[in-house]
């Protein structure tokens, strides 16, 4: 009796490991959730369906007008002024800061042209975010010196605008402020995946890649100017650009 | 009287007393193998409506976490990109313009209906759960999601049970990481002994607290 017993035991193990796997091994099959009594609410999560609106989103479109929760109000971030004079901005980029108002620091544009300077003082840590900004979000295009030779264009990606060119050193920031944010041409808008300030702080570095590039003795601060041979190796220390 | 059970029913009981050791000793096992999200979860790979691979964007192109998952520093939620963010390459003209296997992409594109990814990881509604708080105190996508940068398809690398939270609630020394190697996915520590040094150093710097009261996530 024993015999038989184990033998089946035997067989019936090998059948439920051969049919329900390891620990670990992939699957198609959704987790099991053995007492779903709380585990799924009717509550909405960010980027879920909901039956409850006709388009089936559980995102909604922000009511024009309103602030989304979460987000600073666009007069709280006063980068009104293109001078820069009366910024609070400095180095706040913990609040969730998109466009909304018509001032300058959200559009580039003075009245009806494109304005210039950066809204707020353009400080080191500025253009270190505007570094970090830049690397994740252009480089792959750009490349990172933003002669545009990123990766993407060893696969196939044509067109990509050499942001060395004279035509975009003479361009005033609020334009290349307007790129960023809304695209021009077949380079769609990144101001929805970029806010505001981070917007200006990648004009800022754009500035100071530009300057780099084309870098004089003159760029290097007295202080350290002896350290530099009269050489033509280029300077890659991006010098601070002018706000 | 006559005997009115034979001889061997002497070791009926015995024998029967093996069986159920026999078949309780398995049971136990299975039950412990089987029953946790060590094994409900991991591994899960469900097909994804664009055969979108990690290794290819990340390792490959070198592109960073934040370019599509772009709030997932300021935001409790880690956003899926939107579709203008893969057509800015792959529109029409651009790489892979005319590819099928981006055609849903460019349908999305067009119609302006999402594309229907299939979410892996998910936590219980009653739980509470923050991305930016994690990430921006030094814990890296890796504790978490595993080599995402060599998923050609992703994968739940993770139990995301209770238990493993409160692993890592309990002792965070283990898995805190410079700030700057948080979004690297090939960072390793030199060794164990400098991984604790530096996690301690780092607890007492930042006064990293994590939550182990049930408050904390039961929100
Ligand atoms: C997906 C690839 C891609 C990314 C990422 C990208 N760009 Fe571009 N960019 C382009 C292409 C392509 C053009 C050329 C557009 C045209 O003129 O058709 C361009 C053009 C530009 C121009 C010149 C516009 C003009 O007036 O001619 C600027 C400035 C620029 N990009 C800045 C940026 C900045 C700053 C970022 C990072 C936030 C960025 N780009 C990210 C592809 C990209
Ligand atoms: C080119 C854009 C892109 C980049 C860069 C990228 N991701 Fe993703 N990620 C996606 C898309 C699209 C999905 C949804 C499809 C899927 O699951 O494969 C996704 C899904 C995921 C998921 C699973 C989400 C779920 O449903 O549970 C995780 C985790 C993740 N990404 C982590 C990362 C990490 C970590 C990095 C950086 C190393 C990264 N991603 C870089 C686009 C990207
Ligand atoms: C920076 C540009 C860039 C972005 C943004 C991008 N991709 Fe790609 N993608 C590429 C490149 C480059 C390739 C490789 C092309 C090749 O192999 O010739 C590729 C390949 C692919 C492939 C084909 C993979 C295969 O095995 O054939 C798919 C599918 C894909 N991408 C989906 C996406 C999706 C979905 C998104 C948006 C979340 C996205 N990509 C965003 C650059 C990009
Ligand atoms: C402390 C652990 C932890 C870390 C660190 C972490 N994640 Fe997650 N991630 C989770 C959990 C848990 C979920 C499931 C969340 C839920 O169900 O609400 C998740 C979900 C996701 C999703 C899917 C969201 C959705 O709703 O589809 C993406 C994408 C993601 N993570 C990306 C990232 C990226 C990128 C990083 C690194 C910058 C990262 N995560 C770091 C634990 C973590
Ligand atoms: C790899 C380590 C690690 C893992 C895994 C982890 N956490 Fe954390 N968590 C931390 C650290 C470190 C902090 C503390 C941050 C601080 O002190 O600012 C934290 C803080 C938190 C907080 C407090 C946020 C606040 O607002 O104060 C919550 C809630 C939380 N974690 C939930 C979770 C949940 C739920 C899981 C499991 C799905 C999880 N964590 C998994 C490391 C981790
Ligand atoms: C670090 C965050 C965290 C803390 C602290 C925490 N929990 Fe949880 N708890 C979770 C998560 C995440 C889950 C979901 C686990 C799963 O789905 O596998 C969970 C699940 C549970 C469940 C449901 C288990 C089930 O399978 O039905 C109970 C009950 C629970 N927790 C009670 C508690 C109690 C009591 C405390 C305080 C002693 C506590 N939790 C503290 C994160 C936490």
């Amino acid at each position: 009796m024993v015999r038989y017993f184990s033998i089946i035991l035997t067989l019936l193990v090998v059948l439920i490991v051969s049919i329900a796997g390891l620990r670990g091994c992939k699957t198609k099959r959704p987790p099991i959730e053995i007492f779903p009594d709380m585990v799924r609410q009717d509550k909405v999560k960010s980027q879920v369906p909901s039956d409850f609106f006709a388009d089936g989103r559980g995102n909604r479109q922000p009511v024009v007008g309103t602030v989304p929760l979460g987000y600073a109000a666009p007069s709280s971030s006063k980068m009104s002024s293109a001078d820069g004079s009366d910024s609070v901005m400095g180095g706040a980029y913990n609040a969730v800061i998109f466009s909304g108002s018509e001032g300058y620091a959200d559009t580039g544009k003075v009245g009806t042209n494109w304005g210039t300077g950066i809204p707020f003082p353009v400080t080191k840590e500025t253009l270190e975010r505007g570094h970090d900004r830049y690397e994740i979000q252009c480089a792959v295009c750009h490349g990172s010196t933003g002669t545009g030779n990123g990766i993407a264009t060893k696969y196939g990606l044509v067109g990509v605008a050499n942001l060395q060119q004279q035509r975009l050193r003479d361009m005033t920031d609020g334009e290349i402020y307007n790129t960023v944010a809304n695209g021009k041409n077949t380079m769609l808008g990144y101001g929805g995946v970029i806010q505001v300030p981070d917007r200006w702080a990648i004009v800022a570095y754009v500035r100071a890649l530009q300057r780099s590039q084309n870098a004089t003795l003159n760029d290097v601060p007295d202080a350290e100017r002896a350290s530099f041979q009269p050489t033509n190796a280029p300077v890659t220390t991006p010098a601070p650009s002018k706000p | 009287m006559s005997n009115f059970f034979p001889r061997w029913a002497n070791w009926v009981p015995l024998q029967l007393l093996v069986c159920v050791l026999l078949a309780g000793a398995p049971v136990t096992l299975g039950i412990w193998y089987y029953f946790t999200p060590k094994y409900t979860r991991v591994g899960y790979q469900p097909d994804q409506p664009v055969p979108f691979s990690h290794a290819l964007h990340v390792k490959q192109l070198g592109m960073d976490c934040r370019y599509c998952h772009s709030f997932v520093e300021v935001a409790g939620h880690s956003n899926l990109p939107n579709t203008q963010t893969c057509i800015n390459c792959h529109g029409e003209g651009k790489i892979l313009g005319n590819s099928p296997r981006l055609a849903p992409v460019r349908e999305s594109w067009k119609t302006g209906q999402p594309i229907p990814w299939v979410q892996i990881h998910r936590l219980p509604d009653y739980a509470y759960f923050n991305h930016a708080v994690h990430v921006n105190r030094g814990v890296s996508c890796y504790s978490c999601h595993g080599k995402i940068n060599e998923m050609a398809q992703v994968y739940e690398a993770q139990s995301l049970s209770m238990k493993w939270c409160l692993d890592c609630h309990r002792s965070p020394e283990n898995f805190l990481r410079p700030p700057s190697e948080v979004f690297n996915m090939d960072w390793h520590p030199a060794s164990d002994t400098e991984q604790r040094e530096m996690g301690l150093k780092f607890k007492a710097d930042w006064k990293i607290n994590p939550p182990v009261n049930c408050g904390g996530c039961h929100r």
